[in-house]
């Protein structure tokens, strides 16, 4: 995986309509080198799946600000295991600090709340990179 | 990081201006005429669009407001009252926003948690029950089913004895800029703006007092847009929505004084103040000069202006506090209309009672103790301010002149290409203030490491959210299934022959037919929107 880029799909599942986060990691991820596939707004968790199995992605990231984060997760591993699919999704967006431990339980490898830094997220994308 | 006090060596204004460590007379006549100024509630609005402003009436409070079922909704609104918020500022939860039933599949986990739950005029029926609408106003924040919503809030208060000629309220009703930011679009972008010309037409007609849309600079500004752009774009979606009304044949003072605008606060204190004085004269010049508006009202740029999200941080939460007090302070020396705070936790939560609380004590020291209702236009005449305001208008101006050179708004928006080029400000403001170049207190200066977090939180209530589930199932089971498929037909039939859809769809939601079930109606005709994706 050194010689390629790392493809990550960045996604806004359920009803959220708050895309400027997203958005802004998007911008930040294409600089810093890395091949992203966004998905638009407002899609559901198995469409989310078959976008990231049809396009061969290296990890999902999910987009999360309406307080849905935990109900999401457990549709996100319900989904990626009746796929089939062993691919890392991390969640950022409006989470409590104190549910990044839940949201780990529920399958997740990562959880990102408000305040995380640009060059945090790069840094953790990098690493995944090696 | 700028942790100390430094000498400050050339200052440029996020729109771009730079300012002067000095201003004098020259600069106000250098960039602008004498006779702009004017007075207040005279052409052209520089100084407020009234003469007397809050000496007669003080600036109406009203925050946000609305979770959980509509049974809960009403005893937060009641106790808002109680606590003298004098207007309500409904929000609806995202099922209701994007047009979906509690019932939806799609709308699982999110009944009832961002704002309140609306399936049927049962649940309007339920939530302004008792609410006194001549003295009170009600603002729905409602876009991309708005008028579904709005035809629930006329079919309520008719039922409930108000005449709807006389009845009072606005709507958010700005879908262009849900394509900018905010996100709850459903139609393609035509069909969009033909059903915000309709309840334009239909109000103008029927409801006269009643403010349709409020169009929003706002979001467009959370969304990277720097304070010209926000106004300019929200000038521009003002006008678009105006040309396709005049298309129908109905004249400019009909209803432009019924349009209202909702604008975000935070950045450089004057900058703000003076897009606002500046984007007053210009959005009354429009009226006058573009549109030949005979009536002073149709120029009057009547705005709800005091919350500023964007502006506030995770990092020390109370912060927030002394920020939102110095937004409310901008939006009061700027001649707003309405205010509306955000609270110092919504970087976090849905505002807790404590919170929602302070943010109307904030407005109303300003108007009890502070003495921001004495007199009219304090600032006015101030050499910094009135030049800014000149250099703020011209350049609002320059920029709607910009987007119109490109093909107009509404072709930009559903190219996408507004949303690209400001999603990448965005990202260059966040890079500037993680990076320590735009200062920030308690987030790039002035910080403290791993403080433990004081903010408490909503919780999301998941029996609540089975009760409307429960409700809805009721009123389906009682409804007259014939009536509604009926008024469902009727809508489809309208919208093929491209008529007026506001009373058909009054009738629909009358029988009790859903949200959902209304939205589902128009997207077989219209379809959907399909989002650009520019990665």
């Amino acid at each position: 995986m050194t010689n390629k880029k790392l493809k990550i799909l960045l996604g806004k599942p359920g009803l959220d309509g708050h895309d400027v986060g997203v958005k802004v990691l998007g911008h930040a991820l294409v600089k810093a080198g890395f091949n992203i596939v966004y998905t638009g707004l407002r899609k559901q968790v198995s469409d989310i799946v078959q976008m990231a199995r049809e396009q061969g992605v290296d990890v999902i990231g999910l987009s999360i600000l309406s307080g849905t984060h935990l109900v999401i997760c457990e549709q996100m591993h319900a989904a990626m295991k009746n796929a089939n699919l062993a691919t890392p999704w991390i969640i950022g967006g409006n989470i409590p600090d104190e549910d990044v431990v839940a949201i780990v339980e529920r399958g997740a490898t990562a959880a990102f709340p408000t305040g995380t830094s640009i060059a945090a997220v790069i840094g953790y994308f990098t690493a995944m990179k090696k | 990081m700028k942790n100390n006090q430094q000498s400050l060596s050339r200052v440029v204004l996020e729109s771009g201006i730079e300012v002067a460590p000095l201003y004098t007379r020259e600069d106000i006549e250098k960039t602008g005429s004498a006779d702009d100024i004017g007075l207040p509630g005279q052409q052209p609005f520089t100084r407020g669009i009234h003469a007397e402003m809050y000496r007669k009436r003080p600036f109406t409070m009203r925050q946000y407001a609305g979770f959980g079922t509509p049974a809960e909704t009403h005893e937060r609104f009641q106790y808002l009252i109680k606590n003298g918020q004098t207007g309500l500022n409904v929000a609806f939860d995202l099922p209701t926003q994007t047009g979906l039933d509690s019932d939806d599949p799609c709308a699982a986990g999110e009944v009832g948690r961002v704002g309140m739950s609306v399936d049927t005029l049962a649940d309007f029926e339920e939530v302004f029950k008792g609410i006194d609408l001549d003295k009170i106003t009600v603002s729905l924040t409602i876009n991309g089913s708005a008028i579904v919503l709005i035809a629930m809030y006329f079919a309520m208060a008719e039922k409930y004895g108000f005449d709807i000629k006389n009845l009072r309220g606005t709507a958010q009703n700005d879908i262009l800029k849900e394509f900018i930011g905010r996100g709850t679009w459903v139609f393609p972008v035509d069909a969009s703006v033909k059903l915000v010309v309709d309840t334009i037409e239909y109000c103008a007609n029927e409801v006269p007092k009643y403010s349709p849309v409020s169009v929003c600079g706002y979001h467009i500004r959370e969304s990277g847009a720097n304070p010209v752009q926000e106004m300019a774009y929200a000038f521009c979606i003002a006008k678009a929505y105006t040309d396709e009304a005049l298309a129908r044949g109905l004249d400019i003072d009909e209803f432009a004084s019924r349009l209202s605008f909702n604008f975000d606060i935070y950045g450089n204190l004057f900058e703000q103040i003076a897009k606002f004085r500046g984007g007053r004269r210009l959005w009354a010049k429009i009226m006058k000069e573009h549109y030949q508006a005979k009536n002073e009202k149709s120029g009057w740029m009547r705005m709800i202006a005091g919350g500023g999200g964007g502006g506030l941080t995770k990092e020390q939460p109370e912060n927030n506090i002394i920020r939102s007090a110095y937004y409310a302070l901008i939006s009061a020396l700027s001649g707003t209309q309405t205010m509306a705070l955000c609270s110092y936790d919504e970087a976090y939560t849905i505002p807790t009672e404590k919170a929602a609380e302070i943010s109307l004590r904030t407005m109303q020291i300003l108007t009890h103790e502070m003495g921001l209702c004495d007199t009219v236009d304090p600032l006015g005449g101030s050499y910094y301010v009135e030049t800014l305001t000149n250099q703020m208008e011209t350049a609002i101006a320059e920029q709607m002149q910009e987007v119109d050179a490109k093909g107009g708004i509404v072709a930009a928006i559903a190219s996408g290409e507004i949303q690209q080029a400001i999603s990448e400000q965005a990202y260059e403001r966040e890079l500037a203030i993680q990076e320590g170049r735009t200062p920030k207190v308690g987030v790039n200066c002035f910080r403290k490491e791993e403080e433990a977090r004081t903010v408490a939180f909503h919780p999301y209530n998941e029996e609540n959210a089975r009760k409307q589930l429960v409700n809805l199932s009721k009123v389906k089971a009682e409804r007259n299934a014939a009536e509604v498929s009926k008024c469902l037909e009727k809508i489809r039939t309208d919208a093929r022959a491209n008529l007026n859809l506001m009373p058909a769809v009054i009738e629909a939601v009358k029988v009790y037919a859903t949200v959902g079930e209304i939205t589902a109606a128009l997207k077989d005709v219209y379809g959907e929107y399909v989002e650009p994706i520019y990665f």
